[in-house]
């Protein structure tokens, strides 16, 4: 089983990049779970949204405590929310910013994570450059498929389509793409999302 | 057909296939994805000649049903806590009348303090008002109940609670099976009404009865509710017959053969109990687990028979009857009377918080070592509690409590709990 743990804000879309996760891992036929596990209910507030995908029946309902894959959408809860509570050694790490690890000040902490684990996307960027706004939920989800292997980019792509039809499917399914690409073109140890920002 | 869909989104198209004709309701969470839902698929025109009220409370919602169903409308509506307390007078009238009203409760706490998460306050608050109670465990499970509630319903001419866990069912999303319509119409007759309120042929229903009769009227509302005993797992045969899939029923018993540690639970929680049970089991540990599909009215003989020869029960509920501890666990009790068995009640989930297996096999553990206190309140933050207790104990004027915890502990929304 791959357990994910998505961090955002009320209004950014977490619940949404769950959901769009678990119909990508069923797409793929295999079998998924998501569920949010909100705060305040309003925008702004911290959310939480979990994803489980795995070869067989989900059962267990409990929280994510201990994710394999973590996705901060909202680097502004880096140092309020206790995001990386319980993420295993071995586990990966995607963060939107276009702020290095070390500006985020966090590079010292994943330190001991293996380096192609760890990923900054610039994914509000990329939402503006496709989206004309800063959604960064499906950027971070080619992103996710990019690092993870969990799932492939034509999957992500489908969810998004089958959520979204039309141009807007389209609009978001190109965001993952450049989120994809980000982090193909970024490769391990370069964990800035600097470079792609000034390109587009 | 199979998708990847929310369980809200799942249970209003169960409601939809089910064909009612009216529904009423006001919009609380965690039950508003499944009424907005709704209401857009009648204004659709999806709904056949269905009525959608968007009524001014939880009271006018239910109120409105009770008139709908009683002209013979096969009727519908959805709350959750606050809301299905605010309603509460009404719910008694429903039953009291034999209305065969189906409702979901999105499960969640009652306050104060207010809290949107989920626990089973709200339904057990409301157990003894005369409705059937059935407890979903999976969004799946959800969704069909639906179509076993009205068949159920209108079979008894009882009102029918569909309880599902608020966020944790409600808001997953999973992959679920729906089936269309000649499939639905084939497994749910059209509501042919025990009693209709027809202006061409007059009557009454609703009269005050005195204490002449009062009782009698009761006895007979508790024979009636006890029938269900016998259709529940009738129609949840029914179901699988034709669908295929287990779903529903009085109880399910798992891994229970040779179990000498049996856990009791409703709801979703049983998915992770049943994780829990395969782990022990690799540890060598006899444990099983029981899920209690319908709660009203309560299958005590059945339970009886099946956990007769086991040595523990260790019942967790998601809700607590402050001043004496379980409500599930009194009834299992009950249920056991006479039999040299050990009931634990496990205190569990209050308010949204997550439970794990983790602590749960920790539970289990201590209770197969005679640790557990009674009653037993799970990852029960000790530290906080004493902490609480001491400032207390120095300052008369302490403040109110709920402030002075969210203190102690961290905002809401920035933990994993």
């Amino acid at each position: 089983m791959v357990t994910v743990r998505i961090h955002g804000r009320g209004g950014q879309g977490v619940v949404t990049a769950a959901e769009l996760l678990s119909t990508a891992a069923f797409t793929a036929g295999k079998q998924a779970q998501a569920f949010p596990s909100f705060g305040s209910e309003r925008m702004g507030a911290p959310v939480m949204a979990f994803c489980r995908i795995d070869t067989r029946m989900i059962r267990t309902r409990e929280a994510v405590t201990h994710p394999d894959v973590l996705i901060v959408q909202d680097p502004t809860l880096l140092h309020q929310v206790e995001l990386f509570a319980g993420l295993s050694g071995e586990g990966y790490v995607l963060i939107n910013s276009t702020f290095s690890l070390d500006e985020l000040g966090i590079g010292e902490f994943l330190k001991s994570m293996p380096s192609d684990h760890v990923s900054v996307v610039p994914a509000s960027d990329i939402g503006i450059k496709h989206l004309r706004r800063p959604i960064a939920n499906t950027p971070m989800l080619g992103a996710f498929a990019a690092l993870t292997g969990v799932i492939d980019l034509a999957a992500v792509q489908s969810a998004m389509r089958q959520k979204f039809p039309g141009s807007l499917g389209e609009a978001n399914a190109a965001a993952a793409k450049d989120g994809y690409d980000h982090v193909v073109t970024h490769p391990a140890g370069e964990r800035s999302g600097k470079d792609h920002a000034r390109a587009n | 057909m199979r998708a990847q869909i929310e369980g809200s989104q799942a249970v209003a198209e169960a409601v939809v296939l089910c064909r009612p004709e009216v529904i009423a309701a006001y919009p609380i969470s965690p039950q508003t994805h499944i009424v907005e839902r709704l209401s857009r698929m009648v204004k659709g025109g999806e709904v056949g000649r269905c009525q959608y009220l968007n009524v001014e409370s939880e009271f006018g919602a239910l109120s409105v049903l009770i008139g709908a169903s009683a002209a013979g409308a096969r009727t519908y509506t959805a709350t959750t806590s606050q809301g299905l307390l605010f309603m509460a007078e009404a719910v008694y009238n429903a039953a009291g009348l034999g209305l065969p009203i189906v409702m979901t409760i999105a499960n969640r706490a009652v306050g104060a303090p207010i809290n949107i998460w989920n626990d089973h306050s709200d339904s057990m608050a409301l157990r003894d008002a005369g409705w059937i109670q059935l407890y979903a465990e999976t969004c799946q499970e959800a969704a069909d109940l639906h179509l076993q509630a009205f068949r159920l319903a209108e079979e008894l001419s009882c009102p029918v609670m569909v309880c599902m866990d608020g966020y944790i069912l409600t808001h997953a999303y999973e992959p679920i099976d729906l089936p269309d319509q000649s499939e639905v119409d084939s497994f749910l007759p059209p509501f042919s009404p025990v009693q209709v309120l027809d202006p061409s042929d007059p009557i009454s229903i609703g009269a005050m009865v005195g204490p002449e009769a009062f009782t009698e009227v009761k006895y007979l509302a508790h024979r009636q509710h006890l029938r269900a005993l016998t259709l529940v797992p009738d129609i949840a045969d029914s179901f699988e017959q034709q669908f295929h899939r287990e779903s529903g029923g009085l109880y399910r018993a798992y891994r229970m053969t040779d179990a000498d540690t049996v856990i009791i639970a409703l709801g979703s929680v049983i998915g992770t109990i049943k994780d829990t049970v395969d782990e022990l089991r690799d540890e060598g540990i006899a444990i099983g687990c029981l899920k209690v599909g319908c709660y009203r009215p309560f299958p005590a003989m059945q339970l009886r028979a099946v956990l007769e020869s086991v040595t523990r029960v260790i019942v967790v509920e998601k809700d607590l009857a402050v001043g004496i501890g379980g409500i599930v666990s009194a009834d299992v009790r009950m249920a056991l009377n006479g039999l040299p068995i050990p009931v634990h009640t496990v205190i569990a989930g209050l308010g949204g918080r997550s439970i794990s297996a983790e602590s749960l096999k920790h539970m289990v553990r201590d209770a197969r070592a005679e640790r557990l206190s009674e009653p037993y309140f799970l990852d029960l933050n000790m530290r906080v509690v004493d902490e609480e207790l001491a400032r207390r104990q120095e300052e008369r004027q302490a403040g109110p409590l709920a402030e002075q915890l969210i203190r102690a502990v961290k905002a809401i929304g920035t933990k994993v709990v």
